[in-house]
């Protein structure tokens, strides 16, 4: 395996020239000096104007008016000001700083730089237009409003320096491998935190245009590539480091009403994970697949000693109603996969968007009116207790380490162990003989069956395996929730999760890959849960960002290598045959 | 006894068939070419033969056992490869992964990684973009990859589907040179073909397919000759 990976800087790669500042600078207005020191400047004036006042009145929210330390948005403000000293540095060609920008600096400068202004000026904005008029500026407000101004304006006299990914002169020792993958997931966590705790709209929106266009900047920077690839070379290392900064976040965050959220979205993630095997892997369209978190969540309940259910006499372990929750999911991803999965294309997306429906309509009905009692009907299973493991009470209070852990803390734990074991399983059967089958078969399922691959088998496979996955999540979501209703398990709805959204989240995340669903299930869900304001119409903006997404990044946030390919074949194939051209040319020179 | 033996076949797509009941063989080491115009049914004999279609009438039989409603994995299995019309490598993968997937029944790690250099030097091109993405590759180079992930499962039998086709003058010598040599090798093959010409010449046996019946047939050096094939098939007056 390793040695399919090119070592950077080594041989058999074609060299690109390393030094950035080598570019011819073209159509620069003003000499590159003269623009790195207004951006200097500018960053220091930002970083400065964070520590003093930006209103004179505490009623904005996030209170702006003190002197002395930042509050509030400042202290986005503040990081971003930072940053951008940071990313001048490589600018400047600091050692070691370099290693951040492969593609050139100006594109980070511009992000950052932006990211620093948009997110300031909508906070100085919107102080205006709540408190109705400017007036309520203050000199700090003046001082924020230039000072963030200036890096924009240096950064857009630079000319452009984007080429292509330099090399990394050599490849990195292990350790400081290690130490960017934990930094950087570290920061990650950080940053989602910081995300998930802020308490009002504004507050969100600075953070989200700052976040977005500093994203925005790193990626076209060319790092957010380099650590993709870190991340690809290290996969250990990044599996436990991100389990480690998940998990130091709940040490950090002990508050419930924010632990509630992270619950939810851990759930939301995992199923994401498992629908990815179905769709990401296997090629297969399902669009019912919050059903299988229902059967699981339903088969659960009614055995968890409930005194709504149906058997409230049986009140089996937790790991018989794993057993069960996740069995039943398994016969019906069978049931519904067995005659469906003989044909191919859009007749699976059909048939599995009716038994989403359907699942919902007959759990629905067998309330002993319409039909067997069975399911409560609309009420649903409630009442659920509280999960016991080892003599764990995951409904009471628990000191961890000297942290106090609520209810929704000791799931957050609980959830966190179940995702890394969906993660654990989509990574090995990634790689399988499995995984490998199902890749042929989404490429080409004739020439897979030409290959002796049974494809009818192996989607099948995928299919149950999927369906596994969620009912596993579902039986721990059956106690979390304390409830299972019906309406719970929609095919859309306004917030996650939901079919339409857990497609969305595989889709937008990148298909194919770990942690683009995990990112764009915390997306799908961080978002619209914090644009309340929007209310009833966070649909049509979320079909809108679908959209757009669809249109400029159509192999998702993360993209995975061969998806990727599918959607710029033209642009890779002219890399590869130039690549090669290279090389030939080389070993020409070499030759003579 | 023959190693393949395609007894009165018939298969029919709804109501219209396409093959009329034919019969031929293919003996052990032998090179048996079907020839024929568009709509003969050659393509459809090879892939009734590897499973993907099953047959309205009539046998087909491989080493001996009857395969005609063996489902095409199992097929494969058998020893009997089919590289298919128009190739259908996995662009999206890279040219080793492809080679790894036709060797997929295969569980002896050795045995795979020698095939797989045996592969490399057979067609050195490919070894040369081992990890280049397959659909970034020529036609002719996707032919070879077809045909040498097609050995990848060390085939008693092999099918090759209009090898030939799209491809330049030059590279349909080299894709014929390479069948000579694995003929030499002693590879059994059956081989569908528009090129008559090239097709004949390297043939043991040939059987010249007409809307679904077998016209003629005979060995391929005759046939070559046959006036009536020079004909039809040659464009000669």
């Amino acid at each position: 395996m390793a040695d399919k990976v090119p070592e950077w800087g080594s041989a058999s790669q074609p060299r690109q020239p390393d030094t950035l500042s080598a570019q011819p600078q073209r159509n620069a207005a003003v000499s590159p000096a003269l623009a790195k020191a207004l951006i200097g400047l500018g960053a220091l004036a930002t970083i400065a104007s964070t520590f003093l006042a930006w209103t004179w009145t505490t009623s904005f929210p996030g209170d702006l008016s003190v002197t002395g330390y930042p509050g509030g948005n400042q202290v986005i403000t503040l990081v971003v000001g930072v940053l951008l000293l940071v990313a001048l540095g490589t600018a400047y060609g600091l050692p070691g700083l370099r290693w951040l920008a492969p593609r050139g600096h100006v594109r980070l400068l511009r992000g950052l730089a932006l990211a620093g202004a948009v997110s300031t000026w909508y906070i100085l904005l919107a102080v205006a237009i709540e408190l109705n008029g400017i007036a309520n500026w203050v000199t700090g407000s003046w001082v924020a409003l230039t000072a963030t101004a200036l890096p924009v304006a240096g950064a857009f006299l630079l000319a452009d320096d984007r080429h292509e990914a330099a090399r990394p002169p050599a490849a990195l020792p292990r350790w400081a491998q290690t130490v960017i993958i934990l930094a950087a997931i570290i920061s990650a966590m950080f940053i989602a935190d910081y995300g998930i705790t802020t308490s009002f709209t504004e507050e969100f929106i600075g953070f989200a245009l700052a976040v977005g266009l500093a994203a925005w900047g790193l990626n076209s920077s060319g790092v957010l590539a380099r650590l993709t690839e870190l991340n690809a070379r290290n996969r250990v290392a990044t599996s436990a480091a991100a389990f480690a900064a998940a998990l130091l976040f709940v040490f950090l965050q002990t508050s419930d009403q924010y632990n509630t959220i992270a619950d939810d979205i851990l759930i939301f993630a995992t199923v994401a994970l498992g629908l990815n095997i179905v769709v990401g892997l296997a090629g297969l369209l399902d669009l019912g697949y919050v059903a299988f978190l229902g059967v699981g969540a339903y088969s659960a309940a009614l055995v968890s000693g409930a005194a709504s259910s149906r058997f409230a006499h049986t009140a089996l372990p937790f790991w018989a109603q794993i057993l069960i929750g996740v069995g039943v999911s398994i016969i019906a991803g069978v049931i519904i996969g067995a005659p469906t999965l003989r044909l191919r294309g859009d007749y699976l997306a059909i048939v599995t968007l009716g038994f989403g429906e359907i699942f919902r309509i007959v759990v629905n009905n067998l309330n002993g009116v319409s039909g067997p009692s069975l399911t409560n009907g609309p009420e649903g299973v409630y009442g659920v207790p509280d999960l016991s493991l080892f003599g764990y009470d995951f409904g009471k209070p628990h000191v961890l380490f000297g942290v106090t852990f609520g209810k929704f803390g000791n799931y957050y734990l609980l959830l966190l162990v179940a995702m890394a074991i969906v993660v654990f399983i989509y990574a090995r059967v990634n790689e399988s003989r499995l995984g490998r089958a199902w890749v042929a078969i989404r490429e080409d399922e004739t020439a897979a069956e030409a290959m002796g691959i049974h494809g009818y088998r192996f989607k099948l496979l995928a299919f149950a395996l999927g369906a596994s996955l969620a009912g596993f999540a579902g039986t721990i979501n059956a106690h979390l929730l304390n409830t299972v209703t019906p309406d719970q398990y929609m095919f859309s709805a306004s917030s996650p999760p939901n079919s339409a959204f857990l497609l969305a989240a595989v889709v937008l995340g990148g298909m194919g890959t770990i942690s683009g669903p995990l990112l764009g299930a915390s997306l799908l869900y961080l978002v619209p849960a914090k644009f309340e304001f929007f209310q009833n119409k966070q649909l049509l903006l979320f079909g809108l960002a679908l959209i757009l997404m669809m249109r400029f990044r159509p192999e998702g946030l993360v993209p995975n290598k061969r998806r990727q390919l599918e959607f710029h074949e033209e642009e890779v194939a002219e890399a590869e045959a130039h690549a090669v051209a290279e090389a030939d040319a080389s070993e020409a020179e070499a030759v003579a | 006894m023959a190693l393949l033996e395609v007894r009165d076949l018939h298969v029919a797509y709804g109501k219209i068939e396409a093959v009329k009941g034919i019969s031929f063989e293919v003996e052990q080491g032998q090179v048996v070419t079907l020839i024929g115009t568009n709509g003969a049914g050659k393509t459809t004999t090879l892939r009734t033969i590897s499973g993907l279609l099953r047959p309205a009438a009539g046998r087909i039989m491989f080493d001996g056992k009857t395969i005609q409603n063996t489902p095409a994995h199992q097929i494969v299995s058998m020893g009997l490869a089919h590289s298919p019309e128009g190739r259908h490598i996995f662009p999206r993968m890279t040219i080793e992964e492809n080679l790894l997937l036709g060797a997929y029944l295969r569980k002896d790690a050795a045995g795979i990684a020698e095939d797989v250099s045996n592969a490399y030097s057979m067609f050195p091109i490919l070894g040369e973009r081992r990890s280049q993405a397959a659909g970034t590759l020529s036609g002719g180079e996707q032919q070879m990859l077809a045909m040498a992930r097609a050995l990848m499962c060390r085939p008693r039998l092999l099918m090759l589907d209009e090898p030939s086709m799209g491809l330049s003058p030059i590279m349909m010598k080299q894709i014929m040179d390479t069948i000579t040599q694995l003929k030499s090798s002693g590879t059994t093959i059956l081989l569908v073909e528009q090129n008559a010409q090239a097709a004949l010449s390297l043939a043991d046996q040939g059987h010249v397919l007409e809307v679904g019946r077998i016209a003629l047939s005979g060995r391929g050096a005759d046939l070559l000759h046959d006036e009536q094939v020079r004909k039809t098939y040659l464009g000669e007056e």
